[in-house]
This record gives C-alpha cells, structure tokens and sequence, in this order.
C-alpha cells in the first residue's frame, strides 16, 4: 500500500465514525438529528465532521452508490503477470477506462482489477483488449452471488 | 445508467463527492439544482430504497486511521453448502465484502470475504477465528493481501447535462 500519514482522532470523533457509515438521516436538518442520538451538538457534529474531511480521515461525506443496481455492469479479474513485466501491465490496465480499481496482490495471480462499465458488451472488450495487448489470459469472475454485509470498520 | 432519470442523476452529480457540510444540507441541494427541499429528500430515500444508493454518511480513509492490511479470505466451499457458508461469513464484522465467484483451473476458490486489520498478522487471526467459530477450517482457504493499490475510483454518475452532450 502507498505510505499515508497516519492521522489521529479523538473518541467523540471515533464515536461518530463508528455510527455513521451509513443510516445518515434525509431529513430537514440530519446532523441536529444525529446530535441528539448521539448526545453530541449539532455545530460540533458538522465541524468534526468537516475537520474529518480536511484531515482525510474521511475520503468524503456522503453517498455511497451501488453499481450494479445503477444499471451498470463489473467483475473481478486476475492475472498473473510476470514481475519484469508488472509496471508496463499495469499502466495498460490502469489506462483503460473501464478499470474501477486495480489491485496487486501476494498470489501467483498478482494482479486483481475490477472491471465497471454502463455497457455489458463492454467487460468482454476489455478483457479481450488485455489479453489481447499483454498476451496473458485473464481470469473472468464474475460476482454469482452477494452477501449482504454491513460496512462497519471499527475505529 | 440508463437506470436513472434525469433528476436523480442531477441529484447524484451533485452530492456524489460530498453532502454539504451545513445544517440543512439537503435544503443546499436543492437550491443549486432549482428544486425544492422536498423533493430532493424523496428522491434520495427513494433512491435509498432502489438501493442504487449503497448508504449515506462518513466514508472513513480505513488507510489513513490505521487500518492499513487488506486481506482478500477466499475458500474452497463445496457448492452445496457455499452460499450459507457465504452468508454467516458476511455476517462477521471483520468481513466487509463478500461474494460466490466462479471456480477456474488453478483457482479452486469460491468465497472470496475480504477482511481489514491493522496488521497482517491481526488480518491473519481474524480469519482463522472465523474459520473455527464457522466451522469451515476443513476447507482449502487462503489470504491474498493487497502490497499496492495501482487505481481507484468510486462509482460515478454523470449529470443529465453532461451526458446530453457526450
């Protein structure tokens, strides 16, 4: 993983991290409502809050939106790509503009990408441009099925 | 996405990358688009409801706050009993994503539940006390840790505007 700062943060902050990955309220004023959950002020809660983004404890406040059910298509891919051949491979992969995520991986299959596009048609694509470009076979899979999980990282 | 009207992908576009940091965030919406609070507010529950949102509120930097090992468990479940396998599984707290892939030659793996730690070492005891309290140590698993993130970028809409002229 690339180096971050490791950034601190005080147990009120950790109490609003650990209950607000989700259910924030779509109501007239949502951060009174939390406040009042969770014994905290509602100024306090916004300014923790955005002092939590400006820190980059928090990647951002907001949604989280769920691909598949927007209409669009991914998958997982893995290849295993010989190690004098890693960088070129991944800026290819990287550069394609279906690839969501890309990850390396401690596995022979060392490399671990998600494909996420609007057009079915195009996952194939992509998959035939990599292998076509890199000459390695990609391994296709597909998510069969989800589990329902709720996130909750616990700080 | 054809999946969405044009209002709800203006509504998306607008607070994808953050909901304003004010006391009334959803009323601030509303005004940049020329909508009223109202109906900004149904169509965030209602999209809440389609579940083409995930969730709203903080989305933590896990890297960042300490949480810096990323192991992908997966398994070698037999078919039969593979989805109620993946189901207890997503139910653990250390598992935030779970799912049933294809198997292929050379990968025997089905149950991919990736799991997060501040160590290696925490990600690897957490996954072997899943293992015994799940009774699913008999089957062939491994961990694959993540040594680099190449790219990442979250799921996006584009605004009906854009889109028009694309």
């Amino acid at each position: 993983m690339s180096r971050t700062e490791q950034i601190t943060i005080d147990d009120t902050d950790r109490l609003l991290l650990n209950n607000l990955q989700g259910g924030f309220p779509v109501t007239h004023r949502p951060f009174a409502d939390v406040a009042a959950r969770l014994g905290l002020d509602e100024d306090d809660v916004i300014a923790r809050i955005r002092r939590m983004v400006e820190t980059g404890a928090l990647s951002r406040f907001g949604t989280v939106l769920n691909a598949p059910q927007l209409g669009g298509e991914r998958t997982l891919a893995a290849m295993h790509v010989p190690a004098d051949r890693f960088e070129e491979v991944a800026a290819f992969v990287n550069g394609l503009d279906a690839i969501s995520h890309n990850y390396e991986r401690t596995h022979h299959l060392n490399m671990w990408f998600v494909i996420s596009s609007e057009d079915e048609a195009d996952i194939q694509r992509t998959i035939d441009d990599i292998e076509r470009h890199t000459g390695l076979p990609v391994l296709n899979m597909p998510t069969l099925e989800e589990y329902f999980v709720d996130i909750k990282f616990k700080f | 996405m054809a999946a969405l009207t044009p209002e709800e992908r203006d509504v998306l576009a607008a607070i994808q990358d953050g909901l304003p940091l004010v006391r009334e965030p959803y009323a601030a919406v509303a005004h940049r688009l020329g909508l009223g609070e109202a109906r900004v507010v149904e169509i965030i529950t209602s999209l809440l409801a389609e579940r083409k949102i995930k969730r709203i509120g903080a989305v933590p930097n896990h890297y960042a706050l300490g949480i810096t090992a990323n192991g992908m468990s997966v398994w070698d479940v037999p078919d039969a009993v593979a989805t109620d396998a993946g189901r207890r599984l997503g139910e653990r707290d250390a598992v935030t994503h779970c799912y049933k892939r294809p198997r292929h030659p050379g990968w025997p793996y089905n149950i991919f539940g990736m799991v997060h730690g501040a160590s290696r070492e925490a990600v690897i005891a957490s996954v072997e006390q899943i293992a015994r309290d799940l009774d699913i140590a008999r089957y062939p698993h491994d961990v694959l840790f993540s040594t680099r993130l190449l790219k990442k970028r979250g799921t996006r809409v584009r605004a009906a505007a854009d889109d028009a002229g694309a």
